[in-house]
């Protein structure tokens, strides 16, 4: 597995995730919610963050290794500064997902999963159901930004926006 | 406060619903309207925490009394009595013995629907007070909203909503003086669709793999960490507020006898209008599509209509006078569902509809029983080679023999919603998986929903 450029969580994140932990009936339920945050601070959820994970909470590193492989969203490899993620489910897929995959991969000049551009900005995912079928395709860029009705001029301002810094980059 | 934007003209998005000004909607008040969801709105334009307030002023059993009167089914998927549900807790509210959970499921990952999404977006805080109402009917004293861990800009709205909701006193201590203490707490997933089962969702909650559990115990003497849990679908909680400040009987008249109320349908695939419906149970699937929806976008035929979200059997023309109730849909091999309708015109390749869907369950596959892990990949890649026209005529016997051995031999549903789909296709469109197989070739080429690059 990559190895992650950062090795520990900050004081910051061990203090929220002591928070969070409190917030339930027992520290493992916490789990979730710490790799999150471990994904934030590590940029993905590489070993070292699992393991920070498991220290943080004091439960065993293979839970959280168990937990952190069976979630998608984890990202086990390094990711661009935007992570596009293409729904090509059916909703998506009958009105031109397919194609509009295509054409991301082709403007980022991606071509599979777990690959970053050599600037560091891009990487491309094709995901399942984003729960956006009425307004399919639908594209998710990072954790916060859905895009729908994704035409090609829709791509091209979405990936302006992407350079020019009017989104939150991947873990910032 | 949060970076999503609403990017397109509402037009061409529907909500619509069979709202007239005497007899609004219930569900989709003022969807569309991005400053709906704050508390002033919603206590000022649409009647809010009013049932709360009444459901508060009775006793927790007349509460869950006025449910069962409703007749309200579980619009998660099942279809299955909210009222009776509630019951199923235990009664004696003295024991402190238990800590007792409220769940709710916004977990939306089933293909097709998209309504609890514009629930929480648009009107969060009838979520808030529809699980109060249930919290107190059920003497929880915490709720849990678990929500997909891709909607992140929603939790921050339902965090935002809660926040103001506890200003108001409207949630924590002592409820509106009622002496009722509740609080909630958004719990964010990961990306797993399984999660939206609800014993996998409850692992999910308690910061596990999120495996179905077996049943029984069922969740309501055995649920989160152990103790009596209740977990609904986003619309049923949702639904609870106008149901306590209508009233049960009220509620029941809408709709027809066993399925009562409102419902959000989801409209999406080749239709005109695509979008959200509010609508009686009991409409036509055909006057949804096509005199709400518009039909198909270039009047081009309807070859089939999935009516419930991908898990259901998909429909053909002669089922498409179907009302859209639970038993009907039922009564003609298929299933209401979580209210995904998803139109397919006649230039769609049904193979690659079907491999589409499966390949989707052969993703999301928990891989904790062989028969789904192994027969939804088997299934997989069966229909991938008939697409590729590399198919012989026998594979058509292996597929059809497949289903039977993996529906109902899983510990949950997710290996049964594979085989709706993939029996439906196979039985309804024998014609194309055949042309394939003989021309060695998919027929229409212009036709692209499925990748590679999985």
């Amino acid at each position: 597995m990559p190895v992650s450029k950062v090795l520990t969580l900050s004081p910051e994140a061990l203090k929220e995730i002591d928070q969070l932990a409190d917030k339930f009936p027992d520290r493992l339920a916490a789990t979730l919610p710490a790799l999150h945050i471990a994904q934030r601070e590590f940029g993905f959820v590489s070993l070292e963050a699992m393991k920070a994970v498991a220290k943080a909470l004091d439960i065993p590193e293979g839970h959280v290794y168990g937990v952190a492989s069976f979630y998608s969203m984890y990202q086990k490899h390094p990711v661009g500064s935007f992570h596009i993620q293409v729904c090509t489910n059916i909703s998506c897929a009958l009105n031109g997902a397919v194609a509009l995959l295509d054409l991301v991969k082709k403007k980022t000049g991606i071509s599979q999963r777990g690959e970053v551009s050599s600037d560091g900005l891009w990487s491309v995912e094709e995901v399942e159901c984003l729960a956006s079928c009425g307004s399919g395709p639908c594209l998710q860029v990072n954790h916060d930004i859905y895009d729908e009705f994704v035409n090609e001029a829709e791509l091209d301002r979405v990936l302006e926006a992407c350079r020019s810094g009017q989104y939150r980059e991947w873990a910032k | 406060m949060t970076s999503y934007r609403q990017k397109k003209d509402p037009q061409s998005y529907s909500f619509e619903g069979f709202g007239t000004p005497a007899f609004p909607n219930l569900m989709l008040r003022g969807a569309g309207n991005l400053d709906n969801w704050r508390l002033a709105i919603y206590q000022k334009e649409h009647e809010g925490y009013l049932g709360l307030k009444r459901a508060l002023s009775m006793e927790p059993s007349q509460v869950i009394d006025e449910m069962k009167a409703s007749g309200i089914r579980g619009r998660g998927g099942a279809g299955f009595p909210a009222g009776l549900k509630w019951s199923f807790m235990p009664k004696d509210t003295a024991d402190k013995k238990y800590t007792r959970y409220l769940v709710c499921n916004a977990d939306e990952g089933e293909p097709g629907t998209f309504k609890d999404r514009s629930i929480m977006e648009y009107n969060p805080h009838q979520l808030i007070e529809g699980m109060i109402i249930a919290g107190f009917a059920m003497q929880c004293h915490m709720g849990f909203i678990y929500v997909r861990g891709e909607f992140l800009w929603l939790i921050e709205k339902l965090e935002a909503a809660i926040e103001e909701a506890k200003k108001e006193n409207l949630l924590g201590q002592n409820i509106l003086g009622s002496g009722f203490n509740f609080d909630l707490i958004v719990y964010r997933g990961a990306g797993a669709y399984i999660c939206g089962e609800e014993t996998a969702l409850l692992n999910s909650l308690e910061g596990r793999r999120g495996e179905p559990r077996i049943k029984p115990p069922f969740p309501a003497s055995k649920g989160a960490f152990g103790q009596p849990t209740t977990i609904n679908n986003v619309e049923t909680l949702a639904a609870a507020a106008p149901i306590l400040r209508m009233g049960g009987a009220e509620y029941a008249k809408i709709g027809t006898p066993k399925n009562t109320g409102t419902r959000i349908f989801c409209v999406s695939g080749h239709v005109q209008r695509p979008g959200l419906y509010e609508l009686p149970l009991g409409v036509p699937l055909i006057t949804l599509v096509k005199d709400l929806a518009g039909g198909t976008p270039n009047g081009k035929k309807i070859k089939a209509i999935i009516p419930g979200g991908a898990s259901s059997a998909v429909f053909t023309e002669s089922d498409f006078d179907c009302p859209l109730d639970f038993d009907t849909i039922r009564d003609r091999g298929s299933m209401a569902g979580s209210g995904g309708i998803i139109v397919i015109d006649e230039d769609t390749c049904m193979v690659q509809v079907c491999l589409r869907l499966i390949r989707f369950y052969a993703h999301e596959s928990c891989g904790q029983c062989t028969p789904c892990r192994e027969g939804c990949n088997w299934m997989e890649m069966i229909l991938t080679r008939i697409e590729n026209g590399e198919g012989r005529l026998e594979d058509l016997e292996t597929l059809k023999s497949m289903t039977p051995r993996i529906a109902g031999k899983t510990l949950c549903a997710l290996g049964d919603a594979a085989c709706g789909p993939m029996d439906s296709i196979l039985g309804k469109f024998r014609d194309e998986f055949i042309h394939h197989i003989e021309h060695k070739k998919c027929p229409k080429p212009s036709c692209q929903l499925v990748t590679y690059s999985h």
